[in-house]
């Protein structure tokens, strides 16, 4: 009893702030993100255009692993159709650009919110059926939008796609040369950080995380449940459709294939090893697709091999991904450790 | 001592089945401000089957709820949170994987603005002054920015009673408060329930440990097997042949 109204005493004498992440941590953090950023901006003077075109292919597909990280790792809800939301958002956007002229700017808008409002749409099911049920609709969903593509030629160009499609410029600046387009991607890639990383620190960040780890708990605290639900779906799949956008004038085509269910196979195993529910996350796992198999070129077809070995080791050892062993080094040697809680677990 | 007081919470007899078990025939009580109403039985009485159709979680087959004299049967359980009644499960309910800070800042956050302007309103929505008063009211500074999923159960089950009067309800339910948790923090968890009565917080509790409920309670229901058997103070319900022998008799 008197050990602890000692304790409490103690308690009362110190201020919260006391508490969480040392200074060192915090610098790490800081220091990493901006040494990230300086050497995406310098980084293309030391390589050639394919290496570029490289970087440009993980901003992009960053984006949209942003967007099912947000659905899956902060929200709690498994998306099997990423791939189609891109497929969606890329030919939207070059089919109003090609066939009606559109200016590009206001047809990557229009994708984005046609990708929004389907992906609201495909959030009802979400809001009935959870797990491996909701992946199999997403699937569903998935090998849906790719046989429409490839189905209807007169509208989509059949299993050939649309070839040739331009870069955009932007106020009259043309945006066609390799570095300036890696630029431009890396520009949008800093929009969409921007804006999970406002949103996650939000209240909404919070009700997404609540909604996760006990919709039951969050509604009987008054959360609109359901609302949010729709609202990560709107978000995450906007965000692929933002970045399918982007990935149609990177690669200059867009045809049925790139947007298959394998590819959002793929998002999910990006997710996963870099991080559910860390903004980090898709950043890490997008390099693991996209770069690191460059680097990994001389392993050729080994590759998936490596590729498979590494992540069944890195999820058996490390579930929460690459940026989750991160925090686990944040809690071994950065914590801050309050006086109290040593006390306690001394005593 | 209630008898003058104002009456907050009306509940008419409500009827709950699962096929064949009948596990509310007909509950009706009231819940007056300013007081701890206790409400005990035998276990699988019905307790938790009454709270879950008062709160929303599930849908009785009939009987009325008012609150403050306004009908609010059948409403979602998010829409009575948001009406002022706060909750407890029976079975532990924090977010794991959010601080404690967190987890109470969620538990605010329903009532502050609309679900848009919510977003663009600062972080914590003005509510952190408010959390760290119920931290320190619940002795939790020292674990503020730990994980909940970290904490130990009785810390947890600390947590998981702020959140349900982070938002200052009019009533806050409690399943089993006392459930689980060990004799020191049992203590604890009764003087947080005293001293936030003292400050007029008004609470109706589901308790399986007779002691406890009967030291903090104004008044107890008694629920046997579905029906109300009696509603009187401590001293009354002790005494009753009719508890002893609901208790005893099965
Ligand atoms: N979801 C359910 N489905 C079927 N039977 C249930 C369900 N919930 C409770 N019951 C039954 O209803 C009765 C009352 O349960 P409950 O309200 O949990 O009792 P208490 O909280 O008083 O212990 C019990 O017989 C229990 O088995
Ligand atoms: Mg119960």
């Amino acid at each position: 009893m008197s050990q602890s109204e000692n304790l409490q005493q103690e308690i009362q004498g110190t201020s919260l702030s006391d508490y969480g992440d040392s200074a060192a941590w915090q610098y790490l953090k800081w220091g990493s993100l901006v040494a990230l950023i300086i050497f995406l901006i310098v980084i293309p003077h030391y390589v050639g255009a394919y290496y570029q075109f490289v970087l440009s292919l993980w901003a992009v597909t960053a984006i949209s692993a942003q967007g099912l990280n947000l659905m899956m790792g902060y929200a709690g809800k498994v998306s099997l159709a990423q791939g189609a939301f891109m497929g969606i958002g890329a030919y939207v956007s070059t089919l109003l650009v090609q066939n009606w002229g559109v200016n590009f700017w206001l047809a990557m808008i229009i994708a984005i919110i046609v990708s929004i409002i389907i992906g609201a749409a495909i959030g009802f099911p979400a809001l009935r059926v959870e797990g491996h049920y909701l992946a199999f609709v997403t699937l569903g969903f998935n090998e849906l939008v790719v046989l429409f593509l490839r189905n209807e030629d007169q509208w989509t160009g059949g299993p050939l796609g649309v070839l040739n499609i331009e870069r955009p410029s932007i106020f009259g600046y043309s945006l066609f040369e390799p570095t300036r387009f890696y630029y431009f991607t890396l520009v949008m890639l800093a929009i969409s950080s921007l804006l999970v990383w406002y949103m996650i620190r939000s209240p909404w960040g919070r009700a997404f995380k609540a909604l996760k780890d006990n919709p039951n708990r969050a509604e009987s605290l008054g959360l609109d449940t359901t609302s949010y639900t729709l609202m990560a779906f709107a978000i995450g799949s906007g965000l692929a459709g933002f970045s399918g956008t982007l990935i149609a004038p990177l690669v200059e085509f867009v045809e049925p294939n790139q947007f298959q269910l394998l590819k959002s196979l793929e998002y999910l195993l990006m997710v996963m090893v870099g991080g559910r529910g860390f903004l980090a996350g898709p950043l890490i796992g997008a390099f693991f697709a996209e770069v690191l198999p460059e680097w990994l070129r001389f392993a050729d077809e080994y590759y998936l091999i490596f590729f498979a070995i590494f992540v069944m080791l890195l999820i058996r050892f490390f579930p929460e991904g690459v940026a989750g062993f991160g925090k686990q080094i944040r809690r071994t040697f950065f914590r801050q450790t309050s006086p109290q809680v040593q006390g306690e677990q001394n005593a | 001592m209630s008898q003058a007081r104002k009456k907050v919470l009306e509940v008419r007899d409500i009827h709950k089945s699962f096929g064949f078990v009948k596990a509310n025939r007909g509950i009706s009580f009231d819940v007056y401000e300013g007081e701890i109403l206790g409400v005990i039985g035998p276990n699988g009485c019905g307790k938790t089957t009454l709270f879950n159709c008062i709160l929303g979680q599930l849908k009785a087959d009939s009987g009325t709820v008012s609150l403050n004299g306004q009908d609010v049967t059948g409403q979602k359980p998010a829409q009575l949170a948001k009406a002022g009644l706060g909750r407890t499960f029976q079975l532990l309910q924090v977010f794991d994987s959010m601080t404690v800070e967190e987890n109470l800042l969620t538990a605010a956050q329903a009532h502050v603005g609309s679900i848009f302007s919510r977003l663009f309103m600062q972080p914590d929505l003005g509510k952190m002054d408010d959390v760290n008063r119920v931290i320190e009211a619940f002795r939790l500074g020292h674990l503020a920015k730990e994980d909940a999923g970290s904490l130990s159960y009785g810390q947890q089950k600390l947590l998981d009673i702020a959140m349900g009067l982070m938002s200052n309800p009019q009533i806050v339910f409690l399943d089993e408060p006392a459930g689980g948790v060990n004799l020191s923090m049992l203590a604890d968890v009764k003087s947080r329930l005293l001293e936030l009565n003292e400050a007029g917080m008004t609470f109706a509790v589901i308790e399986h440990n007779m002691e406890f409920i009967f030291e903090v309670a104004d008044r107890i229901v008694v629920i046997a097997e579905g029906e109300v058997l009696m509603v009187g103070t401590a001293d009354e319900v002790r005494n009753d042949p009719k508890v002893i022998e609901a208790y005893l008799g099965h």
